[in-house]
C-alpha cells in the first residue's frame, strides 16, 4: 500500500494545448469518461504528448475506464480507449474508497 | 554490531532483465547498501512495508492467525470450490510455480499468470508463429539496429539499454550507442524515446496497419501504400524500412504499447512476420520485453508441465487451454471461479475494476509479501519470505535464460514453496478425514 505508487498511478497526462484548452492549473483534477466507468484524477502536463490524447498509468484508477472484454485473447484492451475529459472540482478518490464499491468482504 | 559482508554479483528479482551483477552489503542481517541495481531493483532488495502474520478474516475484519491455521483455511475454501483460480506467480521462482502447479491439478482449478494482463497477446502471437529469438548477450554483442516499439525501458527496465541493448558495448558493438542506430516506435514521447536516432509517432491503435506498411515495403511493393499509414508518412516508413534492411543485425523490442492496443495478439503475429521476411535480408531477431522477473519462468514451468503457458484450465482432468474462455480476466468477468488463490500479484489493481469486481464475491486466498489492494479483498492473508531476496530459487530472464536466485538474508517467514506445500498438505489431510468419516 504505498502511497507513492497511488499518487504516480492517479494522473491524467495531458498535452499542453489540452491542458490550456480545458482551463486547467497545476492541481486541478480532471473527469474522465467512458462507456466503462468514470475516475477523477489529478491533471498534469507532458509535453511529449499530441494533442487530444491523454496517458494514465495502468493501475486501479486507469482500470476504472477498461472493459472487460477480451477479444478471445484473455488480455483487456487497455490501450487506444476513447473518453471524454472535463475539467473538475471532484477529489481523487484513495485506494479503498475506489474498491469499496466492490463490497468486501464478507464472505467467509 | 557484526562487520558487513559483501555479496557480489547477486541477481535482482525485480525485472525481467534479471541484473546479475548485484552487489549487497549485509549488516546485522539486513541488507544495508544495494550497489549497481536501478531505483526499482534497489527499493525492493533494500525492503519496504510487508505483511507482519498470516490473517483470517472473521466477522469482516481480517485478524491474525498461525501459519497452520491459515493453511487449513486456504486449503477449506480451495476444497469447498468447484472450480478456484489460481492466479499470479509472475514475482516467484519457478520451485513455488512446479507446487502450484501440483495443487491447481489436486483441487481442480483453473491456472493463470500475470501474463494474461501484459504479454498474453505476445504468448499467443509467438505459438502462432513461433519467436525468431536471440539471448540479451547476443543483442549486446552483435546488434546494430534496435527497435523498440510500444516499451519505454528508460522507465520500466532501467537497466535494459546500458546492460543489453542501445547503449551497451560489446564484442562487435566496442563504439556502444554511437555505433548502433535506435528506432523507437510509440503513440507518445517518453524518456525511451529521447535516446533514439528515429522516432517514428503512430496514431494509436495502428500497430498493425504500420507493421504491414513495413512489410509491404520490404518486399518492394510500397507503390500501392497511401501515403500516410497509421499517421505515418510513407517516405518516412520507406526509410525505416531500408534501415532495417540494411541492418547487420536487427532486433525488435516491444512491450505493452503494441499488446493492449487494437489487434492484440494480431499485432504480435505480424511483427513475428515481419521479422521472419527481414531475415531474407539480413539477420534480425524480436523479444518481448517480460515485465515482472519471473512471467517467462511461470510459461517455462507450465508449458513443460501442462503443454501449455498460461491459462491452463486443470478442471476437466486433462489440461486445456483456451484464453478468452480459461483466462483469468474472462472468467472472473463472467463469474466463472468459485475462488481464487493470487500468488505474488495484486490482481484489484491490474485488472479491469468490473472483473476484479468477480473477486469481492468469491473467497480469496492472498499469499504476497507485501499489503497491496487486494488484501482489502482477502479472506485468508499469508505473508511470504522473498524470492531472491530471502530465498533462493530459479527464474527466467526475458529472453529465456534460467538464473538461479540467491538468498542474501534470513527470514523468518516461509517461502511460497512451503507455504503451497502447507495448503497441498492441508488439502491432503482434510480429503483424507472425510474420507474416513465416510467410511
Amino acid at each position: 500500500m504505498s502511497p507513492d505508487f497511488f499518487k504516480a498511478v492517479s494522473i491524467c497526462h495531458l498535452s499542453e494545448n489540452d491542458f490550456k484548452l480545458l482551463g486547467l492549473f497545476e492541481g486541478r483534477n480532471v473527469l474522465i469518461k467512458n462507456d466503462h466507468g468514470q475516475v477523477v484524477l489529478t491533471a498534469k502536463i507532458d509535453a511529449g504528448l499530441p494533442d487530444s490524447l491523454v496517458f494514465i498509468p495502468m493501475g486501479p484508477w486507469a482500470n476504472m475506464l477498461v472493459g472487460t472484454e477480451t477479444g478471445g485473447c484473455g488480455t483487456p484492451h487497455f490501450k487506444g480507449l476513447e473518453v471524454d475529459v472535463a475539467a473538475t472540482d471532484s477529489p481523487v478518490l484513495n485506494i479503498r474508497e475506489l474498491i469499496s464499491g466492490m463490497g468486501a468482504c464478507c464472505h467467509v | 554490531m557484526s562487520e558487513a559482508i559483501m555479496i557480489r554479483d547477486a541477481v535482482c528479482s525485480f525485472c525481467g532483465c534479471l541484473c546479475d551483477d548485484i552487489n549487497v552489503e549485509v549488516e546485522d542481517g539486513k541488507v544495508s547498501r544495494v550497489r549497481h541495481a536501478c531505483r526499482l531493483g534497489s527499493s525492493k532488495i533494500m525492503g519496504h512495508g510487508r505483511i507482519q502474520s498470516p490473517m483470517i478474516r472473521k466477522d469482516g475484519v481480517l485478524v491474525a492467525a498461525s501459519f497452520s491455521e491459515a493453511y487449513e483455511r486456504a486449503a477449506q475454501i480451495l476444497l469447498a470450490a468447484s472450480k478456484p483460480l489460481l492466479y499470479g506467480w509472475a514475482s516467484t521462482s519457478c520451485e513455488a510455480a512446479k507446487k502450484g502447479i501440483l495443487l491447481a491439478e489436486e483441487v481442480g482449478g483453473v491456472l493463470d499468470s500475470t501474463a494474461t494482463v501484459c504479454h498474453g497477446p505476445s504468448v499467443i502471437g509467438i505459438e502462432e508463429k513461433g519467436l525468431p529469438g536471440a539471448t540479451l548477450g547476443q543483442v549486446k554483442n552483435r546488434a546494430d539496429t534496435i527497435v523498440f516499439w510500444g516499451c519505454n525501458p528508460a522507465e520500466a527496465h532501467p537497466r535494459h539499454s546500458l546492460r543489453y541493448s542501445s547503449n551497451s558495448s560489446g564484442k562487435f558493438t566496442p563504439q556502444g550507442r554511437e555505433g548502433r542506430k535506435i528506432i523507437v516506435v510509440d503513440v507518445r514521447e517518453t524518456r525511451t524515446s529521447k535516446n533514439a536516432d528515429k522516432f517514428m509517432r503512430i496514431v494509436p491503435g495502428s500497430d498493425y496497419e504500420v507493421i504491414s506498411a513495413l512489410r509491404m515495403l520490404i518486399a518492394g511493393k510500397g507503390e500501392i501504400l497511401p501515403d500516410v499509414i497509421g499517421g505515418v508518412k510513407k517516405v518516412d516508413l520507406a526509410d525505416i524500412a531500408a534501415t532495417l534492411k540494411s541492418a547487420r543485425f536487427g532486433a525488435i523490442f516491444f512491450g505493452l504499447g503494441i499488446t493492449h492496443s487494437r489487434g492484440r495478439y494480431k499485432n504480435i503475429d505480424n511483427a513475428l512476420s515481419l521479422v521472419a521476411e527481414l531475415n531474407s535480408h539480413t539477420k534480425f531477431v524480436i523479444m518481448p520485453m517480460r515485465g515482472h522477473y519471473n512471467v517467462g519462468g511461470i510459461g517455462q514451468v507450465l508449458a513443460w508441465s501442462s503443454g501449455y503457458p498460461m491459462s491452463v484450465d486443470f478442471t476437466r482432468g486433462a489440461p486445456y487451454f483456451n484464453p478468452g474462455e480459461t483466462a483469468a480476466c474472462d472468467l472472473l468477468a463472467k463469474r466463472d471461479v468459485d475462488a481464487a488463490l493470487i500468488i505474488a500479484a495484486d490482481a484489484v489493481s491490474n485488472f479491469p475494476h468490473a472483473t476484479a469486481e468477480g473477486l469481492a464475491s468469491i473467497p480469496v486466498i492472498q499469499i504476497d509479501p507485501y499489503e497491496n489492494p487486494t488484501t482489502i479483498l482477502s479472506d485468508v492473508v499469508i505473508p511470504c519470505a522473498i524470492a531472491g531476496v530471502e530465498v533462493e530459487g530459479t527464474a527466467y530472464r526475458m529472453d529465456g535464460l534460467a538464473l538461479r536466485l540467491r538468498k542474501l538474508v534470513d527470514s523468518s517467514l516461509p517461502s511460497d514453496e512451503e507455504i503451497l506445500t502447507g495448503i497441498l498438505e492441508s488439502v491432503h489431510r482434510q480429503r483424507q478425514r472425510k474420507a474416513n468419516q465416510g467410511a
